[in-house]
This record gives structure tokens, sequence and C-alpha cells, in this order.
């Protein structure tokens, strides 16, 4: 019916995606249920612009959006001035290296020197990082050793100015999000004001770092997510497939620069599942429509995604393929990939003997070498002997000599192989030392044995003997360099030779523990490769055959990056910080500066903002008990309040459940964590304020008469603007950099702004 | 009145003998020779050394629960006569025949045995027939973790006991609003009280609850007033009285524990002065006011890894450390973990000479400057811009030695009582939290944590901290002993110091700042993690990859595990994952308006979920994401929900999903024949189970149905 009344209206194409129809017969409701399967007539109550239709009354959505539709632009184009301006001002100062620009700056640089590294998080970022060093003129020659280093005529502007770039569209994207989801331009430009002035968003925007990308590519993604959600009403047009698409490349973005990138992903898939949850109980469709809808969301939600993110590491493994500082935390077979690693193209003998000299890797991954140097144990840790642990890094004492039970004289002639069931002593090359284990307990395993070096010159005593096993083998099996899987059972007490994967403190200078496990269980801990072996006696073989298949990879580096994450353990002397810190803004993080003299840069949340955004939380969930309980009660309400509430649980339980995702998961975290994680979770958290707030002082009718409800309402505004204005001038130092004095000396600039002990500027 | 009373007086009732009967069967094999073995099993090592210091009233602190399960435990104790004289050191230690056996096993062996009427009974609430309710009493009658759990002085049977308690009764009231609910709130506050693990549990029923509750504001047939007085009444049952019994509980285990103990050294000054004992004997009757003059001992309030006092000894800093840094080389400050005479300090005023306190005394308040005097060697307490000897990013502490070097003294200090509750408040003796600023670099007095090498006899460093976390504990200071100093001269003063302190005033400290103290220390307390031969990660569960050995016989065979009934188990899962497929095939066709079963049927299917899947999904999946020791036995409660389930499930599926009779009939020849199968096991693994008869190792090894099992052999 309403398809017939509309026909004659209806060009070709230039309406094929925009909605002329008058329909005043329709009701609010009908806006949400679609009438007929044609989907390009079902768009009502979602106009595009331009549109003085009005319809008279019942249709209070189509108001709010006709008279937002003139300003919004306007209002966008100067959010995107400020936003920018804020962002890019001093972008060059401090002209030296900031905090994590010296890992992220470093990594750009290696980007651009193809050398291969090891981070804990994806490549993604810091392959834009070095994209951006790299189309501005910079070489990757700057060192990025330590915070405060001189940056003197390097081209770093490059890499500071896109990630500030990036951080520039934040505030535009909260500001369309929030439009979207409220259909309100003032919740839509309180939450872009919030995040405009905000002195963290600002500071943590201004450096070469991996955040202000991360969140881009978070907000992209939602507000694609939001955009696509306002297409429903024309399934599988082109728009439709657009943002669809764009939802699933910002999400394998988000992941691609950090792991963090997850809980969007887990945003966008609860959301989705509501979405198709909704098209299944609408009885209009078929099950062949809701297959499609189904497999073109796993498509551009999951393939896609997937896909890209594994592209993003192939170009990561092709771009950095010479040798470089990472090569240690990687077993043998991904190491001969890298050009300059002693295993790249290597040749050497194919089976173990006695008399070889060998390094021996463990076969956890990230599991290290096993090493020994000139340090005792110190008192009270079991024996006062040699120290024996597992290093991640290539070394000199990582040398160990295959030695027969008793002799230690090289023969002459063909050295005899070593066979599973044989017995050996390991001699430690540079100390001459034998690798040792007795009834002590282990340093930081209490239940397993302390591994040590013992004797001198290879004479040592009946604790010195060990087994060795080749995985899965038989008696008399040699064993293969790099392939055999190798267990060495102490004869004495047999155990098992173990590397417990816990870091050692200061005496045994952070490296990995050794010990001797008398459970017996084969795991990657107790198993052993023979990674370089050097024995002058046997003929050298090619060892080519390693070459490691992409997924193999792309796995081991997954692995070893979660377990770089979770080894990151709060240190003595570092501060720690704690995810309840977070949302009351209690401690920031310097950036850049400690001491008067210098020139400091303090990421700290604008605390008028923070604290807002605080009680914003508090009111939100308030207002939404409030607003169910009175629906669910059956009260009746007006249509304007029917429509706030709804946009309270769909767009407010939206960004709720985005604040939650991804604030929540940091409590359960072991790892270290500081300040700046909350970050996505605050642009969450201001979008909600935005929304929140704009409601509450529509409500303001609830209380006062219709003249002083809008003037309550404006002055709420004003007011609300002009503290945040006033904060941001009062704390803007804190972004762009202070001299002088600290604050609590007198004379400081800053002086009666230390408002909470707790900060440090 | 009397019209009410009519004659003849009748008494009517009625039995359910199925009832009876399984709970006999339930006491049999719970109860039936509970003194074998006559020997120390599995955990009882541990929890029954709190049971020995519950008998000598002793106090302790135990992170791995709240006290109820223990004060449980100590009760059957006390019955028994127990009096605490026995060490619980070793696995397999014979009781001696003073150690009334029977008594101290008797309560969690009860609980264990009312598990199965309760589950009857349960099953009966979720509205399933008596059939149903039979084949989970018989599941977990027959099931041998279960059993093994409850014949020992274990608390597992106690908080899955509570836990159905809490669930029955809720769903008792919510089928027939009654008194009921009152009793649901108790048994939560109870199962939370024995293990925290009972938390996931009552969060489960809250949310059962709060939904039901939703219903019941969406009903508007109710009148308002009547729905705020049902949601009142909900909250104060099911919240409020959990919350102050689970209060109730501490507050009986601190009135009760009130003697010192080994775990003492954990807590603050003002906690252990209030037990017999200890710190009290040494601290009774000191002044409270500290005053100028005043000679104390400075407790540092971090606890970690050992408590210590602020110390000084004729002994300087090395002149140049093993790095190459330099020092001062004045005189070592550091923090001792010993009482000593060189722990003494004598707090001077920079004003005036004298080392004695005035009469009257003239106290010492927040925010004034004061001078810190080491008894023994007289030299200030000092500290200046020299890195200190470990955390060279601090500054050093030392006690001044000039020696003529341009280093001028810096000694003086401002008094900040952080826990202060006016500005001009009295620094009082154990009590006070004080940092102590150094005034020349506001750097404050802080325990670094490190210990210092051999030329520091490895004492605590000491250092002063200017970027200090503002609510670090490792800055504050309590004064724990304390007198008034009385000797101006020094000798006269070393023989004050090592005298015993003396006078008298007693102090005590509230409920509920021990409460707080022990909850939180309770909470953090890090035990080192340890590995266990026979710990498990939480997925080895589903499948009961590993097995516990409890106990072996000193000389034979005869061996006491922890392993399920594997035929159970199976069923478990199998119903854990029929349910779910079910019910994802239900809720796709509902949507799609095709209405499989009728309303009625549908609510009592999600009920059962709500309960029975989402009761084991609350107690399985946080322990993935813990990283404490895990063992099987940690499954047991979520285990329990599953056995709920499965009978449920099969008549669930007899009623609706079968159409035609014969595979009805088909159904329960197939559920009679897993019962059977079910008993079976149960009989072959019950020498595992009660530990006798002893079984030859040819057995043992018939036994071992899974390779990953431990199972022992003694060698003849």
């Amino acid at each position: 019916m309403a398809k017939a009344e509309c026909t004659p209206k209806w060009n070709t194409l230039a309406l094929r995606n925009r909605k002329t129809c008058p329909t005043p017969e329709k009701s609010f409701q009908t806006t949400f249920t679609p009438v007929s399967k044609d989907k390009n007539s079902q768009t009502a109550g979602h106009l595009a612009g331009g549109d003085t239709q009005s319809s008279n009354g019942p249709s209070g959505q189509f108001l709010a959006r006709e008279s937002i539709e003139s300003p919004s632009k306007v209002l966008l184009m100067l959010v995107a001035g400020l936003s920018f301006s804020t962002r890019l001002y001093m972008i060059t100062e401090p002209p030296h290296v900031c905090w994590d620009e010296t890992h992220f700056g470093k990594m750009g640089s290696y980007y651009i020197n193809r050398t291969f590294f090891f981070d804990v998080h994806p490549p993604l970022g810091k392959m834009l990082i070095g994209l951006a060093g790299y189309m501005s003129g910079y070489d990757g020659t700057f060192p990025f050793i330590k915070p405060g280093d001189k940056y003197e005529n390097q081209n770093y502007w490059g890499m500071r100015g896109f990630c500030a770039t990036l951080g520039s569209f934040l505030p535009i994207f909260a500001y369309l999000i929030v439009l979207e989801l409220s259909n309100s331009c003032t919740a839509a430009i309180i939450a872009a004001t919030l995040l405009i002035f905000d002195t963290g968003c600002i500071t943590i925007s201004q450096y070469i770092l991996l955040d202000p990308i991360l969140m881009f590519f978070i907000m992209a993604a939602v507000l694609s997510m939001v955009k696509f959600n306002q297409q429903r009403y024309r399934s599988f047009s082109a728009s439709w497939w657009l943002w669809l698409v764009l939802t699933g490349i910002n999400l394998a973005g988000a992941l691609g620069v950090k792991f963090v990138g997850l809980f969007v992903i887990i945003l966008v898939g609860l959301n989705t599942i509501w979405d198709l949850w909704r098209l299944l109980g609408d009885m209009s469709l078929s099950l062949v429509d809701i297959a499609k809808h189904f497999l073109a969301r796993a498509f551009a939600l999951i393939l896609l995604p997937v896909i890209l993110y594994v592209t993003i590491f192939a170009v990561h493994f092709v771009v950095l393929n010479k040798s470089g500082p990472g090569d240690g935390f990687f077993s043998s077979a991904f190491q001969s990939r890298l050009i300059g690693n002693n295993l790249h193209n290597a040749s050497m003998p194919e089976y173990l003997a006695f008399g070889s000299t060998v390094t021996i890797k463990n076969l956890r991954i990230a599991g290290g070498y096993l090493h020994s140097h000139w340090h005792l144990y110190p008192e009270g840790v079991g024996a006062r002997q040699q120290q024996v642990t597992a290093y991640l890094h290539k070394d000199y004492n990582n040398l160990w000599v295959v030695h027969r039970q008793q002799d230690n004289n090289s023969q002459s002639g063909n050295p005899d192989l070593v066979r599973h069931g044989d017995i050996v002593r390991l001699e430690h090359k540079e100390t001459t030392r034998n690798l040792h284990s007795h009834l002590h307990e282990a340093p930081l395993t209490k239940k397993h044995f302390q591994v040590t070096g013992y004797g001198i010159n290879g004479t040592g005593d009946a604790n010195d003997l060990w087994q060795v096993e080749v995985c899965g083998g038989r008696k008399g099996d040699p064993v293969k360099v790099l392939r055999s899987k190798v267990r060495f059972l102490h004869r004495a007490t047999g155990c098992v030779l173990y590397s417990s994967g816990k870091t050692l403190p200061k005496w045994g200078w952070e490296q990995i523990e050794v010990t001797c496990s008398p459970y017996l269980k084969e795991t990657p801990s107790s198993q052993w490769n023979i990674e370089d072996h050097i024995n002058p006696k046997l003929p050298n073989i090619s060892l080519s055959v390693l070459k490691p298949n992409f997924l193999e990879i792309l796995l081991e580096s997954h692995i070893v990056m979660f377990r770089g994450n979770s080894g990151l353990k709060p240190k003595d002397n570092e501060m720690n910080s704690k995810p309840w810190h977070w949302p009351i803004n209690y401690q920031g993080l310097r950036f850049s500066g400690v001491n008067a003299t210098e020139y400091r840069v303090y990421l700290l949340g604008n605390p008028v903002v923070w604290w807002i955004n605080l009680a914003s939380l508090g009111l939100y969930l308030t207002m939404v008990a409030v607003a169910s309980i009175a629906t669910q009660r059956g009260f009746s309400l007006g249509q304007q309040r029917i429509e706030h509430s709804l946009v309270l649980v769909r767009g407010g339980g939206l960004l709720m459940l985005g604040w939650l995702l991804h604030y929540a998961p940091f409590f359960t975290m072991g790892r270290i964590l500081y300040f700046h994680h909350y970050f996505p979770a605050m642009l969450f958290s201001s979008m909600l304020t935005g929304l929140t707030l704009d409601i509450l002082f529509r409500s303001a009718d609830l209380l006062l008469h219709p003249p002083y409800s809008y003037w309550f309402q404006r002055a709420g505004q004003l007011l609300l603007l002009f503290s945040i204005l006033y904060s941001f001038y009062l704390f803007h130092p804190l972004s762009y950099g202070m001299t002088g004095p600290l604050a609590h000396e007198p004379g400081s600039a800053m002086a009666d702004l230390k408002w909470m002990d707790s900060w440090e500027f | 009145r009397w019209e009410m009373l009519q004659l003849p007086l009748v008494v009517t009732a009625q039995v359910d003998l199925l009832l009876v009967l399984v709970s006999l069967l339930a006491f049999w094999t719970r109860l039936s020779h509970l003194n074998y073995p006559n020997a120390v099993v599995f955990d009882e090592v541990y929890y029954g050394q709190f049971v020995s210091l519950y008998m000598k009233r002793v106090f302790f602190i135990d992170d791995s629960g709240p006290p109820l399960g223990h004060m449980i435990l100590a009760s059957g104790a006390y019955l028994g006569g127990f009096d605490g004289n026995f060490v619980w050191n070793r696995i397999g230690a014979e009781y001696p025949s003073t150690v009334n056996v029977w008594s101290l096993r008797l309560l969690p062996a009860l609980c264990g045995a009312l598990c199965v009427p309760l589950v009857y009974l349960l099953t009966l609430e979720l509205k399933f027939s008596h059939l149903s309710a039979l084949g989970a009493a018989v599941l977990l009658l027959l099931e041998n973790s279960l059993i093994v759990q409850s014949r020992f002085m274990l608390l597992e049977s106690v908080l899955i006991f509570f836990v159905l308690l809490a669930f029955f009764s809720y769903l008792r009231f919510h089928n027939a609003p009654s008194s009921w609910l009152i009793l649901s709130g108790v048994s939560c506050g109870a199962a939370v009280g024995v293990k925290y693990m009972g938390l996931f549990s009552y969060l489960l029923l809250l949310v059962v609850a709060s939904l039901h509750t939703w219903k019941l504001i969406g009903d508007k047939t109710i009148s308002h007033m009547n729905v705020c007085v049902q949601s009142v009444h909900r909250v104060l049952c099911l919240v409020v009285v959990p919350v102050l019994l689970y209060v109730f509980w501490f507050y009986v285990h601190l009135s009760f524990l009130n003697r010192s103990g080994p775990h003492d050294q954990l807590m603050s000054s003002a906690f252990q002065a209030s037990l017999q004992g200890g710190l009290s004997r040494i601290t009774r009757g000191q002044p409270l006011e500290v005053a100028y003059g005043s000679q104390v001992t400075l407790r540092s309030s971090v606890s970690q890894p050992i408590p210590c006092w602020l110390h000084s000894h004729k002994v300087n800093y090395p002149i140049r450390y093993d790095n190459g840094r330099g020092s001062s080389h004045q005189q070592q400050v550091t923090c001792y973990p010993f009482k000593d005479v060189n722990n003494w300090w004598i707090i001077k005023d920079p004003g005036r000479q004298q080392l004695v306190v005035d009469t009257p005394p003239r106290p010492v308040r927040h925010g004034d400057v004061i001078q810190l005097v080491h008894g023994m060697t007289s030299r200030f307490l000092n500290s200046h811009d020299v890195a200190a000897p470990m955390s060279p990013h601090t500054q050093e502490v030392s006690g001044y030695i000039d020696f003529n070097v341009s280093m001028p003294a810096q000694n003086l200090w401002r008094v900040d009582i952080s826990n202060r509750e006016a500005e001009s408040e009295v620094w009082k003796t154990i009590l006070s939290e004080v940092r102590l600023i150094h005034v020349n670099t506001s750097a404050v007095l802080k325990l670094s944590g490190v210990s210092l090498p051999d030329w520091g006899f490895r004492q605590l460093e000491v250092v002063a901290d200017k970027l200090f976390k503002a609510h670090s504990s490792s800055l504050e200071w309590t004064v724990e002993e304390h007198r008034y100093g009385t000797s101006q001269e020094q000798k006269e003063r070393e023989a004050e110091l090592h005298s015993p302190t003396h006078i008298d005033v007693d102090r005590k400290i509230s409920f509920w700042a021990k409460f707080v103290e022990l909850q939180w220390k309770m909470l953090t307390v890090k035990q080192e993690e340890s590995e266990h031969k026979y710990s498990s990660s939480p997925l080895e569960w589903i499948t009961m990859e590993t097995n516990i050995a409890y106990w072996l016989h000193s000389s034979t065979n005869a061996q006491i595990h922890l392993i399920g009934n594997p035929v159970s188990w199976g069923v478990a899962n199998l119903s854990l994952l029929a349910y779910q497929l079910l019910a994802v095939v239900y809720l796709l066709r509902r949507r799609r308006g095709l209405k499989d079963v009728p309303d009625g049927v549908w609510d009592q299917f999600v009920c059962l979920g709500c309960v029975c899947v989402g009761g084991w999904l609350v107690n399985f999946v946080p322990f993935l994401l813990m990283d404490k020791t895990l063992f099987l036995y940690h499954y047991l409660p979520a285990l329990c929900y599953l056995y709920l389930l499965s009978p449920a499930l099969l008549e669930h599926a007899h009623t609706h999903l079968l159409s035609s009779v014969t595979h009805q009939r088909a159904l329960c020849v197939g559920a009679l024949a897993v019962l059977l199968s079910i008993f079976l096991t149960y009989r072959t693994f019950c020498p595992l189970t009660y530990g006798s008869p002893e079984l030859s190792a040819h057995q043992l090894q018939g036994l071992k149905w899974r390779d990953t099992w431990d199972i022992l052999y003694r060698r003849r």
C-alpha cells in the first residue's frame, strides 16, 4: 500500500537511498517494522536529509531528525577544526624522545631497516608508524635509546603528526556515533567537547604511540557498526555493504594494533548476534533471507578480518627478513628464515657426537638457551655453586661441550655419535664447570631440584651425569641436530632437566630459572633441542629442510607474543597502576621530564571531564533503572519519554557495554598495567556522558514547567560547556608542556591545581 | 476460643518412603566405618592445624576461606573432646587413641549425606516427578568422589550442602511464598562463610531471584504497595541477612580466638595488642601518648617479606659498593626483623638538648618537627642527597657522623600521622600510623623491601623516597614498644633500654577495625604458588583426567583415591551437552514462532537450565581465569548441578520429545541400564573409595581405567 502511493514520486536512481514518501498514517512503531519485501521502500523514519516533509504528531523522531540536520554539518566542521587544532598544536614539542616513543619509534625504524624484532603487540601499529616515518623522510637511523634523547635534525614530526591526525578523528567519530545513537545534536556535541578538551586524550594522541592508532580503529569500527545498524531497512544495498565491510576492516585494524582490539570485536560480535536474533524473529523474512544475512555478516565480520589480519602478519614477515634483536625469542626453525642469523642457510653436522660444542634450546616457546656464567647462587639459595639459567639471547655463555662419562680427551678419528640412552657429561665451555644437580631445592620452584655448574676442568662427581633420551626414540637412535626433541635425565636422582619459565630475581640477572624436575611428564619445558653444533671432525650438511611454513610462523609468533604479554610482571621499583585508579583519574604517567628545569609533559585526564564521566556512569544506571521499572510497571509515559528511555536503553546500553568490555577485563589481568590502558574505555564513557546528560537536561520538565524547564536545559548545557573550557584552560600545560618549579613548590604555574596528592606534576 | 480445638485430636503424616530410603542409604554410604582409616588423610593435614588452633583458642589467618568452615570442623572436634594436642604434619600419620576420629569427620559426613535427600527435594521443587528426583538422588548417592570428599575432615561436602539448601529453600519459597526465604538467606550466608567458592552460587541465586522479582514488578494485578513490600522482603532476606551472617562468622571467629599465635606478625601492632600473650604482654601498660623524650621502637607497617623494626648499629655503610658507587660512609640504618636493643630510638625536641620526658609530658603532635636519636649509639637519624645502597633512585638514610667533609647534618623529621582524625592529633602508641617526612628534602622514610648484602648483615634496606605513592604502607611506621625516658646520662639510658617496659593502660581496637584488617589480609596474603603432584587444570576435570591419591596404608596396598564414578561423570557431561543443544534448537524455533512445548513446560525447562546449567557455569568458568593451584575436588559443586540436571532432562525428553510408546519404553530401558552400570562401577571403585578391602597390584592395575590416573603400588 505504501509502495503504491509512493511510486509516482520515485525517480529511478536519485532517490534510491533516500526516502521521500509521505506516510502520515504510519505510526512511530511502524518505522521499526518493515512491511514488505521490497528493501528499497523500507526506509521510513531514516531520512537522509533535505527532506522538508513533516508528519503531524506521532513521529517525534522525524522532528528531531530534521531539526538537527542543518546545524549538524556546521557543528561537525567545528568539531573537526577544534579537534585538529588541539592535537596538532605544538606537535614537535618536546624535541626529544618521550616515554614509550623509545619502543615504538625504534620499532618503526626497524621496519624501515627491515630488521627482525620482537614485540608483545601485533605489528600493524608499528608498521603504520614506520610507513609514516618513511613517507615523511625519516631514514630509520635514529637509535631511540632512552626517553629524553634529543632528536636533533631527524624527521620525527611525520610519525608524531600521523598519530596526532588519527587521534584527531576520535572526537569526530564520537560526535557521529552519539548523533546516530541519540538523534540529538546536543548529546553529540557534549561527547565531542569532552574529548576535544580532555588533556589526557590530547597528550596520548601527540606522540609516537600505538594508542591513537588503536583508538582510531576502535572508534571507526563502532561508528561503522552504528551506521550499519541504521541501514537495517535497506538490507544488501550498497551503503549497507559499505558499512558492513568497513566494520570488518576496522576490526582487523584494531586487533592488528594491539590485542585490546579483541574487546571491540566482542562488542561488535554481541551486537551482531542481537541483530541476527532480531532478524530471526521477523516473520516476514524467509529462512533463505536469514541465511543470506548470516552469511553476509560471517563473511564481512569474521572471514574478512581474519584474512586482513593474516595479511598484516604476512607483510610483517616479508618486510622483516634480516636478523635482529628478536631472534632468540623464537625457535630454531623460525630463525633459519632470517638473513644474517647463523642458522640462515646454515650447515652443520647432522648428528650429535661426543666432543661437539653445542647450544641447547628449551622447546617451550620463548624458553631460552641453557646458560651458565661466572656467578654463584647467593647464600640461602641451595648450594653456593655456579648458576645455571636459561637465557633468551645469543651469547658465548650458551655453549656447552658434550663429553663421555669418563674421558676428557678428544680422541683421534671419527667421534662417536651420542645415542638414545647414552650417559653424557655437559661441560660449560667458558667456565669448564659440569652441568650438575643435587637434592637441594630449586630457587623458585621449590618442589624441583637445583641445577648448578660444578667441578673444574671437567672433573666433578657422579651428580654430573645425565642420560640422553630422544623423545619417541628407541635405544640406539642418534640425536638429530635441531630436529630431535631431547630430554636429559639426571642419573643420580632420576629427575629431568626443566626450564620453569619463571624469572629469577636480580642475583640471577633476571634470566629464567632452570631446575631438575622430579615429575617426568613430557612437556615442552623438559624437552630441549640442539641448536648450534660445532664439530670440525664431522661433515657439515645443509639444513634447509627446516624452513617452516607460514602458518607455523604465525602460530609461533602468537604464542611468543602471549608469553611475552603475561611475562610483563610488575617489577620492584616500578609504579604499578591499579584498574580502580583509572576512572577516578588517580594518577597519571610522566611522559617527559622530572625536575623543575626540564620540559615536563604529564599524561593525566582533565579532572573535570573525568569526574563528570564518572558521575554520569552512576547517573546513567539510575536513569535506566528508573526508566525500565516505570516501563515494566506499566506507567503511562508520554511519547517523548518513551523515546528517551529507548535511547537510554539501546544507545546507552551499547556504550555502557563498550565501556565495560574495555575496562572490566583488566581486573583479571596479571600483567603490569598502566594508566593509558583506560583510554579506549574512557572514549565510551565520554560518549555515554553526552547521551546521559542530554537526556537529563531534556527531562527537566518532569520537575519544572515549560519555560523554566527550557531555561534549565540551556543553563545546564552552558554551565557544562563553561566548566569544561575553563578546566581545559587551567590544565592545558599538562599536555602542552610545563617548565619551572613543580606544582607543590611555590611559584609554580600549576600551584593550586594539585587537587589530588597522587598527581605528580 | 475453645471451639478451635476439636476432638478427637488427629495427626496425619505423609511419609515419602522413597525419600526415607535414599536418606538411609546416604547415611549408610557416608557414615559407615567413618573412623577408618585411623590416619591423617590428604587435606585433613591442612584443616587439622586450624582445628587444633581453635581448640587452643589461638589466633590464625587462613587465606583459603572464611572461618565458618573451620568452625564447623572445630565444633565436631570439640564435641568429640579433642584437646588440640596433635601435630598435623604428614599425610598418613596415625591418630593416637586420644583423638576421636569419628567425631572429627562426623559433621562433613552428615552434610554429605544430607545432600542426597536435598537433591531429591530440589528436583521436586523444580517441578519434576518423584522418579526424576529418585534418579538425581541415586546419581549423587553412588558418586564415589562425593563419598570420598564427605567422609573426611574436608569442607566441600559442607559447601555443597549449604548451596543445595539455599536453592531448595528459595524454590520452595518461590513456588509457595512462605518463611522459607529466610532459610535461603541463611544458607547463602553459610555457603559463602564456608568457602569463597560459595559466592558463585550465591550470585547465581541472586540473579534467579532478581529475574523472578522483575516479573513480579511487571505483574500489574498486584498493587504498588504490595510490590514494594515483597521486593524489600527479598532484599532483606537474600542480601542483608547473608551479609550480616558473613560478618557474624568473623565476629565469632575473632571473639573466640583471643590468644596470640604463629600468624600474629602478619597483623598490625594494634591488632596484635588485642590478643592475649604475644605483643600485648610486652606492650601492656605502656604510655599512650608519645612525648618528647619518649623511648620507642618503630615498626614498619608492611609485613612483607617479614615484619621489622627501624634499627641501627655501630657499622658504617661501605665507602664504595660492589658496583662502584660511593656512599656517605655514615652509620647504617636498617630494618631488622627481630627484637633487639638496637631497635630503640629516642624522640628529641630539636630546640632542646635533654632526652628525658618532662613532667607533665609534652606530647608530640601531627606536624611537629622532631629528631630521632638512636638509643645505643646516640646517632641522629639523618638523610641526604646520596643514593641509597640498593635502590639508587632514593636517598640514603644514615645515623649521622660528622666526617667534616661539608656534608652537614640534615636530621629534622616532620611527623605526619596519616590516620589522624584531627589536625592537632597526638602521636599515639600502636594506634597512630606515622610518616616521617625529611624536612630538608621532603622525602619520606620508607622500607624499600630489598635486603642489604653481607656488609649490611642481610637486614632490610631503609631509604627516604621523594617519589612515593600516596597510600603505600611501606611509608608508615607505628610505635610499638614505648616508655618515657628518665635518664639523661648515656650509661643509665643503656641500662634503661635493656630493661623491660612497664606501667599499665588497657587498649582495645573495635571489632570492625579487626574485621576489616583480617578480611583485607586474607584477600591479599599471597601464598607462594606451589606445584602439586596431583594438581590439575579445570579443563581436565570434565573428562576426569587426573585423580588424587588421598591416603595409602603404611604397609599394605589399601588406599583411598578421589576418583569419580566414570559412568555418572559421562552421564553428567552428556546431559550438559544435550541440554544446551536442545535449548538452542528450542530457542531458534520459538523465535520463528514454532512452539514445540507448551508455555508452562517451557518455563520449567528454562528454570531447570538457569539453576543447573547456570550453576555448572558459575562454578566452573571462574576457575579457568584463576592462576591458583587447583584440584579435582574444586569441580564437585559444579558436578552436583549436572547430576540434578540429568534425570530432569531425561524426564523432559520422555514426556515431551518422544511421542511413540516404543521410544519411551526404549528410553526407560536405556536409563535403567545406565543406572545399573552406575551401580556396578560404584561397586568396582568401592575399594578405592573406602580404602578397604586391600587390592592386589593386579586388581589395582585393572582399576586404572585411564592412563593418566596415578594409582599407587607398594613394592613388595
